[in-house]
């Protein structure tokens, strides 16, 4: 299929590939980052993006699905973080501080003993020129699971974010909620190494639902504009970064901080222009 | 009845509720009092299981309150919720019936009419499509209290639910709480202060980290009772027949 629009735009297929790969992307990390993002896990969003590397290494060393062995890492963290916070007086930025640059260290010392098989710098930034067939339509099946697990878990992952206390109190396993959204993080993160690496995958997944956040007052419409803004981000970027032959990653980062800038301005819920300044 | 036995709790390390035993019969209106800091908050929260129990066990008609929950409306304080969240007046008031529904299930049409239902018994019809962020306090505690409603529940339990709102708020919400007894529901209320105790409530809890007393208002809300929660916290207080608490 690939091949055939291809040909139908003329495009070569790397970059059909690149592009198509940017826009999914963009869809996925916007649904799932609105909850990171309402939920006030930005920075627990970043943690699990770092400590998936030393599943991604070894994963290469075994021979083992990579995506097992990232979301293996990827829960693990999210464990220890709520383990350190849980059991010490130590407040959770700090265990996630912790937890972050510690399997991110391991992760690297493993990538060096997984030697010439593995590119740091391309799992680091991405390299969205050599994005594989293969690697797309895995892509794409993560994007439609995700998408499939937050329409049939809306109303539990709706409640769990926005009302944790009452949920817990009429019976709902918050705690499964939580994992279960550490879990889709980690994955994400996988299926974006390619694109934009585990360095600026946090950008995808805050950026665009904080630009949604500002234009919104339901979390269906934050959702979809979150997607929304994550894929023309993303198909920007691409666009530019192949035009004026600049690092893909950090471009579509750049367009998609663009346009939450124009929307911080904007934005009728922030009210920027007319108090913004004053409160300053 | 709700049945509470040796309910000991810990908040970061001390002991916030100690030794507590109780048995609520339904059918009442129960204000917890007690100074600031007693833990009448950490009590409904442990009854609800939201926190950790140190000990003790909680029954509600025999059995384990964990199965009974979905029949227990909770309306907790409200900066305890997010109210920067993208959620409407009415989608919030709808989540209220999330508890009888199943997993996978979304609400329909029946659960989109109680909502209403439940928005006009507290008469904020008129703001269903607002988000919840420019509400005034009284507003948002109407909203809440509407949720709880939409629960259908048997049981409520209020934090603080007169905090922070206007004249017309507190009547709607006293008198729907009255409504709701004479259906004979089961009603626990957080309660700030000692005004209006013997108006809103027929039987009263005074904590004070420990259980100090508990029955009819009228036999309960003394003023030993009352200095023996509170000390010296509030200097001399008076709890004449009628006119509730007076303090200099």
């Amino acid at each position: 299929m690939i091949n055939v629009m291809s040909d139908l735009f003329n495009i070569p297929v790397y970059a059909l590939n690149a592009g198509l790969s940017a826009i999914i992307l963009g869809i996925v990390s916007g649904a799932l980052g609105s909850f990171i993002v309402l939920r006030k896990m930005s920075l627990m969003g970043d943690a699990l993006s770092h400590a998936v590397l030393p599943g991604v290494a070894l994963s290469y060393i075994l021979g083992i699905n990579i995506l097992l062995g990232a979301s293996l890492f990827g829960l693990l963290a999210a464990i220890l973080i709520q383990f350190i916070t849980s059991r010490s007086t130590i407040k959770s930025d700090t265990s996630i501080g912790i937890i972050l640059s510690s399997f991110f260290a391991l992760g690297i010392v493993l990538i060096t003993f997984a030697k010439s098989g593995l590119d740091l710098t391309h799992i680091l930034f991405g390299n969205i020129l050599a994005v594989p067939q293969s690697e797309l339509t895995q892509s794409f099946i993560i994007m439609l699971v995700v998408i499939a697990i937050i329409v049939l878990l809306y109303k539990e992952l709706l409640i769990s974010s926005f009302d944790p206390v009452v949920a817990k109190a009429y019976g709902l396993k918050t705690g499964f909620y939580h994992y279960l959204l550490m879990m889709l993080l980690s994955v994400v993160t996988v299926s974006s190494l390619s694109q934009v690496g585990i360095v600026l995958v946090i950008a995808m997944l805050v950026i665009p639902a904080a630009t949604s956040y500002l234009w919104t007052h339901t979390l269906i419409h934050m959702i979809v504009l979150a997607s929304a803004v994550g894929a023309v981000s993303g198909i920007v970027g691409v666009y530019l970064s192949f035009g004026f032959n600049l690092p893909t990653s950090a471009t579509i980062v750049l367009v998609g901080v663009s346009l939450f800038a124009v929307s911080f301005i904007l934005s009728p819920k922030n009210n920027f222009l007319r108090k913004g300044l004053k409160q300053g | 009845m709700i049945e509470i036995k040796d309910l000991n709790v810990d908040y970061f390390g001390s002991s916030a509720l100690e030794n507590v035993n109780l048995e609520i019969p339904f059918g009442h209106t129960v204000g917890i009092i007690g100074p600031n800091g007693a833990g009448k908050s950490t009590l409904i929260k442990a009854l609800l299981e939201v926190i950790k129990k140190r000990t003790g066990s909680v029954r509600v008609e025999g059995r384990d309150i964990s199965e009974y929950k979905r029949k227990i409306a909770y309306v907790p304080q409200k900066n305890d919720i997010d109210l920067t969240f993208p959620i409407t007046v009415k989608d919030t008031v709808l989540t209220g019936t999330y508890p009888n529904l199943r997993i996978f299930q979304r609400p329909g049409k029946k659960e989109r009419e109680r909502a209403e239902e439940c928005m006009a018994m507290v008469d904020i019809s008129d703001l269903a499509n607002k988000q919840i962020s420019n509400l005034s306090g009284g507003q948002l505690q109407r909203v809440f209290i509407a949720r709880a409603l939409a629960q259908g529940a048997n049981v409520f339990f209020l934090d603080e639910p007169f905090v922070g709102i206007d004249m017309v708020s507190e009547k709607i919400i006293v008198n729907l709480l009255k409504h709701l007894r004479e259906e004979g529901k089961t009603i626990l209320v957080v309660h700030h202060d000692l005004h209006e105790v013997e108006e809103y409530f027929d039987k009263i809890i005074i904590l004070n980290k420990k259980l100090i007393a508990f029955g009819d208002v009228k036999d309960t809300f003394t003023t030993g009772n009352i200095r023996a929660a509170y000390g010296a916290s509030l200097g001399n207080v008076i709890i004449k027949g009628a006119g509730g608490a007076e303090y200099d």
